[in-house]
């Protein structure tokens, strides 16, 4: 299959949208290590874009690139049809891109409820003279963003989990709670990784509909980077494989599914 | 069921996000200020003023300050003493270069010195963390008790090397000097702790705390979902080094009168506040005050009962006092980090049960 082939939009979501970010021509490297090599690929607006590949193949760091914890020594990264200058990583969150963790990292000493009050930290702008005072604005935001946050509490079902401490959850709360947290920044761009890891077939079942849900009634974009091809398939509009820091494939589930070099790389075919 | 949440439903946001949601806990609150403010000014003795309740009063301003920056925001610190001394020498220099300034405003502006200094001293935790953060605040603990007795100009070049407190007046009452009333003076210190223990509650309870205890639990996170982490930690360091700094003002001008550096402000002050905040609770404003008053409290009970009581000699009594707050340390640290704040919390928990257990 040529590039070009791969690159066409192949089901109707996403189709024709305009891209919201372009990733192009990536590098990264740890010392010896090349994490991600020559990566391009796009995301287009409203839709799920699957990353999927062996572990090691780079996917988190190339989630760690879009959201500016790491910096790639070669290529571009256009958001919003402009070429994003190297920024820190709170900036970009400001620019509306959220993540959840591969590894859960919730707040552990906070609450369910302060974990995702802090997720609209970005929208929240009052100074500490404010806050020292409290009385009239900084409660006043304070109630706002409460009623915002239950909306998502509400969403997610976690209500009767709202004032636990949240190291007290088990394992898929937090992941959810997470999902939460990154949820109440109303982010254009959302960035899962692994968010079903660890979880029974249940468990999998609730979080993909809420990521289906999140994706039609906020039409967030979002790019998840999952293991279980089940859930991939089902869920996302164009999957790109990754392998060992490359591209290798890019295109509609099915074509993935079907492509030899996925085949191969998921069967270990030695390069 | 002494104590009970039955029926008691937030019917707004507001409500909710309220210091005390639990009406029985507001008015306890209340009853405890007006008990503070109305009866205790008119049965106070000099004794009970000197001995406990100034020092209880001045120590909680300075375990609340530290922590803010340790118990909410993760900065370990064992500055504490120097910044203490950074207030007491600024609100010094203040009263005496301004006969004329309002002693509020002298301790205000001690306390806004206090907060550039600590701004200043935080810039390193901008690179360095955990052990050494605390390295680095420590070299600021001996640069200031070494500055102020180093360089004569911060005590006015007096003989002593000492920083005596001029008499100062509010509405006519002397507040400072040997003429103040020990009721006066407790009652100065009482309005401070409580107006600041109500600005603590104010900037932990909104999105200020939450960024703060966000770098606390989860630097990487945090800053990943749109904190700064810069301005986190420096905030942390300016308004805990402001309550650090209106603390030394207040043991300087109101408590002691009169200080000398090496003795006032020590290394030990440091490890004194670490230990209220460690044994009270890290992260929590009523075990700032459960941890000062714990440590002051103490000493005076056992060199009472010890010595006064039991004929102990007073160096075994002091030496036993370490071994209490050291065992104490230890169990804090690692059965219950949350200190006797938690304690309270557990036992107030069981009281709502009791005497049925499994009634939620
Ligand atoms: N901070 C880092 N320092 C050094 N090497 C790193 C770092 N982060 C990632 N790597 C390396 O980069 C490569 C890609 O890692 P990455 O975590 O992106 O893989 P992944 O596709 O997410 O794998 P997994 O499915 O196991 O999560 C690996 O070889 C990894 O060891
Ligand atoms: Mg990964």
């Amino acid at each position: 299959m040529t590039e070009e082939a791969m690159d066409k939009p192949s089901d109707g979501v996403g189709c024709g949208a305009a891209v919201l970010m372009d990733i192009r021509n990536v590098s990264l490297r740890f010392g010896g290590v090349k994490a991600l090599r020559d990566v391009s690929f796009d995301i287009r607006e409203g839709e799920i874009r699957a990353i999927i590949g062996p572990n090691g193949a780079g996917k988190s760091s190339m989630l760690n690139v879009i959201n500016g914890f790491y910096h790639p020594q070669e290529g571009e990264i256009w958001f919003r049809g402009k070429r994003r200058p190297p920024m820190k990583p709170h900036t970009i969150a400001r620019h509306g891109i959220a993540r959840t963790f591969q590894n859960i990292a919730l707040f552990r000493g906070m609450s369910t409820l302060d974990n995702i009050m802090t997720g609209r930290i970005t929208r929240m702008g009052l100074g500490l003279l404010s806050h020292a005072i409290w009385w009239g604005w900084a409660e006043r935001e304070e109630v706002q963003h409460r009623e915002r946050v239950e909306r998502i509490i509400d969403f997610l079902e976690i209500q009767p989990i709202r004032k636990t401490p949240v190291g007290r959850l088990p394992y898929g709360l937090q992941k959810r709670v997470e999902l939460g947290r990154a949820l109440a920044a109303e982010p254009t761009l959302l960035l899962l990784d692994e968010p079903m890891a660890g979880m029974n077939v249940e468990e999998k079942e609730d979080l993909s509909r809420f990521i289906l849900d999140v994706n039609d009634e906020f039409g967030t974009t979002i790019a998840l980077i999952e293991h279980d091809m089940g859930v991939v398939m089902d869920l996302s509009d164009r999957v790109v494989v990754m392998d060992y820091g490359r591209k290798i494939a890019d295109g509609s589930p099915q074509e993935v599914r079907n492509n030899q070099d996925v085949i191969d790389a998921y069967l270990g075919v030695p390069h | 069921m002494f104590y009970r949440e039955a029926g008691e439903f937030s019917t707004s946001y507001r409500d909710d996000a309220q210091t005390f949601p639990i009406a029985f806990d507001r008015r306890r609150y209340y009853l405890v200020l007006a008990v503070g403010f109305g009866v205790i000014p008119f049965f106070i003795n000099d004794y009970w003023a000197n001995a406990v309740l100034i020092p209880f009063l001045v120590w909680s301003m300075a375990a609340l300050g530290l922590n803010i920056l340790t118990g909410y925001c993760g900065q370990v610190s064992l500055g504490t003493g120097g910044f203490m001394a950074v207030g007491a020498y600024s609100c010094y220099k203040l009263m005496t270069a301004f006969p004329g300034l309002n002693i509020v405003f002298c301790i205000l502006l001690a306390g806004l010195i206090t907060a550039l200094v600590g701004v200043l001293f935080g810039l390193p935790s901008l690179r360095i963390k955990g052990f050494y953060l605390a390295v680095a605040t420590l070299a600021a603990q001996f640069f200031f008790v070494w500055l102020f007795n180093k360089v004569p100009w911060f005590y006015n070049y007096s003989a002593s090397g000492q920083i005596n407190a001029p008499e100062r007046t509010l509405l006519g009452v002397a507040i400072t000097g040997p003429n103040a009333d020990s009721a006066v003076k407790y009652l100065f210190c009482l309005a401070f702790v409580v107006g600041f223990a109500w600005i603590a509650r104010n900037l932990t309870r909104g999105s200020v705390g939450r960024s703060w205890m966000a770098i606390r639990d989860m630097d990487i996170a945090a800053e990943i979902i749109g904190i700064d982490p810069y301005r986190a930690k420096l905030s942390a360091f300016g308004v805990s080094s402001f309550f650090v700094g209106v603390s030394g003002a207040l043991f300087f001008g109101i408590y002691l009168g009169a200080v000398e550096v090496t003795e006032a402000f020590g290394i030990n002050q440091s490890f004194l506040v670490l230990f209220m905040i460690i044994i009270g609770g890290l992260g929590s404003i009523f075990g700032s005050f459960a941890g000062a008053a714990f440590m002051v409290l103490m000493p005076v009970l056992l060199k009472n009962i010890l010595v006064g009581g039991l004929d102990w000699d007073t160096a075994i009594a002091t030496h036993f006092e370490f071994v209490i707050v050291g065992g104490l340390i230890i169990f804090f640290l690692i059965v219950e980090p949350h200190g006797i704040s938690q304690l309270w919390r557990i036992i107030k928990e069981k009281l709502r049960l009791w005497p049925f257990p499994h009634d939620h």
